[in-house]
């Protein structure tokens, strides 16, 4: 059992889901409040990722961290490692690939917001941060919590993108799925086997946990 | 939330308390057909420098060799071939002297053991019986061993009766794959797979004719932005040296010229 490639995918995930939770929010915000007429630009280009094929966006993303690109040598030059093969380059092409499962749950969950609570709180004088910890944020949270799950989800299942940005280095790039790719070509079907299976159960555990949640009647939201 | 931060600071202060001074370590990028040999060349390796912990990744050569002109972290690169090793001395990632050949490969037909393919009747030719209905080998664009391959099947006038049934491995371990698995009928492998835990005793097979295809010469290189390049000359001394040589010579490489 490949538990390095494991503990690497589940790290992976969870730092995604958390950079993603944080940018998310005021994204999915924006787009579900904003009027501005190029908000379908924004919408078509946080959706890009759904049906980009992976190698597509490994490509750019190689091309974007490599020597050659203002961005690489950017990085080269704070850290003296290049971002792509590393650990940080995965978690960068992993944000932009689970970008859409967490900003489009998000969004729905704002737009569904009725406008009249948000009003009525302006009116009370609450300030437009508030109304949003203290109204959206707990109205949306089914929404949030759909869309957490999704972005680790989605990262945990990750490969095409990861093989092409982050090589196959044990202990830094090699994540669970990559692992499973690795023992069957090695012949390795009772090593692959049992990461797969593995792999199986914690998807299957973090999806079931959530519809269940989702089906709870009452869930104290941890903000309010 | 606090619980959660407790256990964070006390899982890093057993990892202070137990893990020690971290030990040396080389990572290692390698041609996929030294999958089963540098295994045990690896655990020999254990044995005589228990201080140095070596990573393998295993792939096609021409991958590599695009991952380690894109900066991919590697200390060593064993290649299938010698021109991709002195492409990256070129190209200054490595210095020239650093190049070395340490085996050279050999390429077998193989079939899994009840198959229905004539090999020992017909030889080479058995890659034109109806029953081979898929072929499969790495994928000339980047894999050496499938570069050869492909070439064998040139010389011996065989490449365009079999064009349209040949499948292609993103490496020669995938090639193998494919056959084992029987999606494909024959293989056109590395010796070494054939002689690899998996596939010895499972099936049957011929060597394609050295004279055939331009030798595989396998050439390694230390890079020159290995981070501990002492523990990395150490391990390609030892691949080089007389065990290596002899664990390699068990896979059916034969001795680098």
């Amino acid at each position: 059992m490949d538990w390095e490639a494991l503990g690497l995918s589940l790290r992976l995930a969870g730092l995604t889901t958390l950079v993603l939770l944080l940018l998310g929010l005021p994204l999915a915000w924006w787009l579900a409040t904003t009027r501005r007429r190029w908000k379908f630009l924004v919408e078509a280009l946080v959706a890009m990722p759904l049906v980009l094929p992976p190698t597509v966006l490994g490509f750019y993303l190689l091309l974007a961290m490599g020597s050659r690109s203002p961005l690489g040598r950017g990085y080269i030059a704070l850290t003296g490692h290049p971002l792509a093969f590393s650990f940080e380059g995965l978690l960068l092409a992993s944000i932009l690939y689970s970008l859409p499962f967490t900003v489009q749950p998000f969004a729905a969950a704002f737009a569904a917001v009725d406008r009249g609570l948000l009003e009525a709180s302006w009116c009370l004088g609450a300030s437009r941060l508030r109304t949003f910890l203290r109204v959206a944020l707990p109205l949306s949270w089914t929404g949030i919590l759909t869309g957490m799950v999704l972005s680790f989800a989605h990262t945990l299942g990750e490969f095409g993108v990861v093989l092409m940005v982050g090589g196959d280095l044990p202990g830094r790039t090699r994540t669970a799925s990559i692992a499973v790719f690795d023992q069957v070509q090695a012949l390795d079907y009772a090593a692959a086997g049992r990461t797969a299976l593995l792999l199986l159960g914690v998807s299957f555990g973090v999806l079931a946990l959530t519809y269940g949640l989702r089906h709870a009647r009452r869930l104290p939201w941890p903000l309010s | 939330m606090i619980r959660a931060r407790f256990l964070l600071v006390l899982l890093a202060a057993a990892g202070l308390a137990f893990g020690g001074t971290p030990p040396r370590r080389v990572t290692v990028a390698a041609a996929a057909d030294l999958q089963y040999a540098l295994a045990d060349v690896e655990a020999a390796f254990a044995r005589v420098r228990p201080d140095i912990a070596v990573s393998t990744s295993y792939g096609s050569s021409g991958n590599f060799y695009a991952q380690i002109v894109n900066g991919a972290p590697y200390d060593v690169f064993l290649s299938a071939d010698e021109a991709y090793p002195r492409k990256l001395a070129q190209a200054g990632l490595a210095p020239t002297a650093s190049v070395f050949r340490y085996s050279r490969g050999r390429l077998v037909l193989w079939v899994p053991r009840g198959s229905p393919v004539p090999l020992e009747r017909l030889g080479m030719k058995a890659l034109l019986d109806p029953s081979a209905k898929r072929i499969a080998l790495a994928n000339p664009r980047h894999a050496p061993y499938g570069r050869a391959a492909e070439a064998a099947l040139a010389n011996l006038g065989l490449l365009d009766a079999v064009k349209s049934r040949l499948v292609y491995g993103e490496n020669i371990a995938q090639a193998a794959q494919f056959v084992q698995s029987g999606a494909a009928q024959v293989g056109i492998l590395a010796l070494a797979l054939a002689r690899g835990p998996a596939l010895a005793g499972a099936g049957r097979s011929f060597e394609v004719p050295l004279a055939s295809y331009p030798p595989l010469e396998q050439a390694g290189v230390l890079l020159a932005r290995a981070e501990d390049p002492a523990a990395a000359r150490a391990f390609c001394d030892f691949l080089r040296g007389p065990e290596g040589a002899a664990i390699l010579r068990r896979y059916g490489f034969s001795a680098a010229r």
